[in-house]
């Protein structure tokens, strides 16, 4: 693939390169970096976050007129799917004062799965606000801890008031078919939600 | 590479850019791929050693998140080394199409397919 991007890849090949890009949110330990170990090589990546003025003044900022920065720390993955055809997956940083990078991240991208522990379903609440305000497709998946008592689905539809279409799986995304098939359902709900869409875009 | 980063001072990352952030880059895409030209660098121009190795790294067609990770920079620094490799013409950036803008039915099937067999 690499040799062939290299030597051969014309203007028009490069044009064929898509990128489907799929964020996995959810609150403080709730199994993001495990869904991305799970069917990906987890890869570290940083970012940098603006600081306010508390920190100005501590450090010699002069060099950076002004910007100044700390460093976030998020996983990424990546599956090859075909020649042309990658999937990136991006855990986005569970700390609300991140927010700022999930901008970028949500730009252009697919959907997101929201992972949910019920011991402690507020955590997410952030999340799912952040995607339905941006109209950014989404499911949600439960992960099974030991020791959480287990929820029907449809009852943790009400705890977190999802609307009837958003999917909610039950999953251990410690097991790699199980993180697959949370992203698999993310791809068919995107799939049922766009097909009219589709139908246009393909006429154009 | 350079773990004393992470609890250094807050604009040490920029060092290597020589204080210059990314803000004027948005056209490296997090998932935009890099790629070397195959043209060999000014003799005037002063490469640091970041911009080498990224440069090398880029044969192999990485995106940008990729050369982050790699070289464990941050983002904003790589932005501002790759913006310089591009000035220069020794790389070009391709930012291939997001599929979530073209939602079509036959890419979307294959992303699944392909998920399936993994
Ligand atoms: N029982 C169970 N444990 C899980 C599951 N998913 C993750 N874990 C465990 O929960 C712990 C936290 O998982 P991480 O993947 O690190 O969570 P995270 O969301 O990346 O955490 P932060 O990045 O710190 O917010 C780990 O010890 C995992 O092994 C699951 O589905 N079931
Ligand atoms: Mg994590």
């Amino acid at each position: 693939m690499d040799s062939m991007r290299s030597d051969g890849a014309t203007d028009i090949g490069m044009d064929a390169v898509m990128a489907v890009k799929i964020l996995v949110a959810g609150g403080f330990g709730v199994g993001k970096t495990t869904l991305v170990g799970a069917v990906s090589e987890i890869r570290p990546l940083r970012t940098e976050e603006a600081l306010t003025e508390k920190s100005i003044g501590v450090d010699d900022t002069s060099g950076v007129e002004g910007k100044t920065t700390t460093t976030v720390a998020m996983d990424f993955g990546r599956i090859t799917l075909r020649t042309g055809l990658s999937l990136y997956l991006f855990g986005t940083p569970g700390q609300d004062r991140f927010w700022f990078m999930w901008d970028e991240l949500a730009q252009g991208a697919l959907g997101a799965v929201v992972l949910v522990d019920t011991r402690r379903l507020g955590d997410c609440f952030a999340s799912i606000d952040y995607f339905e305000r941006r109209g950014l497709p989404f499911i949600v998946g439960v992960n099974c801890f030991e020791g959480a008592q287990v929820y029907d689905t449809e009852d943790v539809r009400i705890a977190l008031d999802l609307d009837d279409d958003v999917p909610i799986v039950v999953c251990d995304v410690r097991e790699r078919e199980s993180a697959k098939q949370a992203l698999i359902t993310l791809v068919e709900h995107v799939l049922l939600t766009t097909r009219p869409a589709a139908t246009v875009g393909s006429a154009l | 590479m350079d773990e004393e980063w992470v609890d250094g001072p807050v604009v040490r990352p920029y060092w290597v850019t020589g204080g210059r952030t990314a803000d004027d880059r948005d056209d490296l895409d997090l998932v935009a791929v890099v790629r070397a030209t195959g043209v060999g660098p000014p003799a005037k121009l002063l490469m640091g050693p970041e911009h080498e190795d990224i440069l090398a790294f880029c044969a192999t067609a990485p995106s940008v998140v990729e050369v982050a990770s790699q070289f464990d920079l941050a983002l904003g620094v790589v932005r501002v080394l790759l913006g310089d490799l591009l000035d220069h013409g020794l790389i070009v950036a391709h930012t291939p199409a997001p599929v979530a803008r073209f939602p079509n039915e036959r890419i979307l099937k294959e992303v699944i397919d392909g998920l399936h067999a993994l």
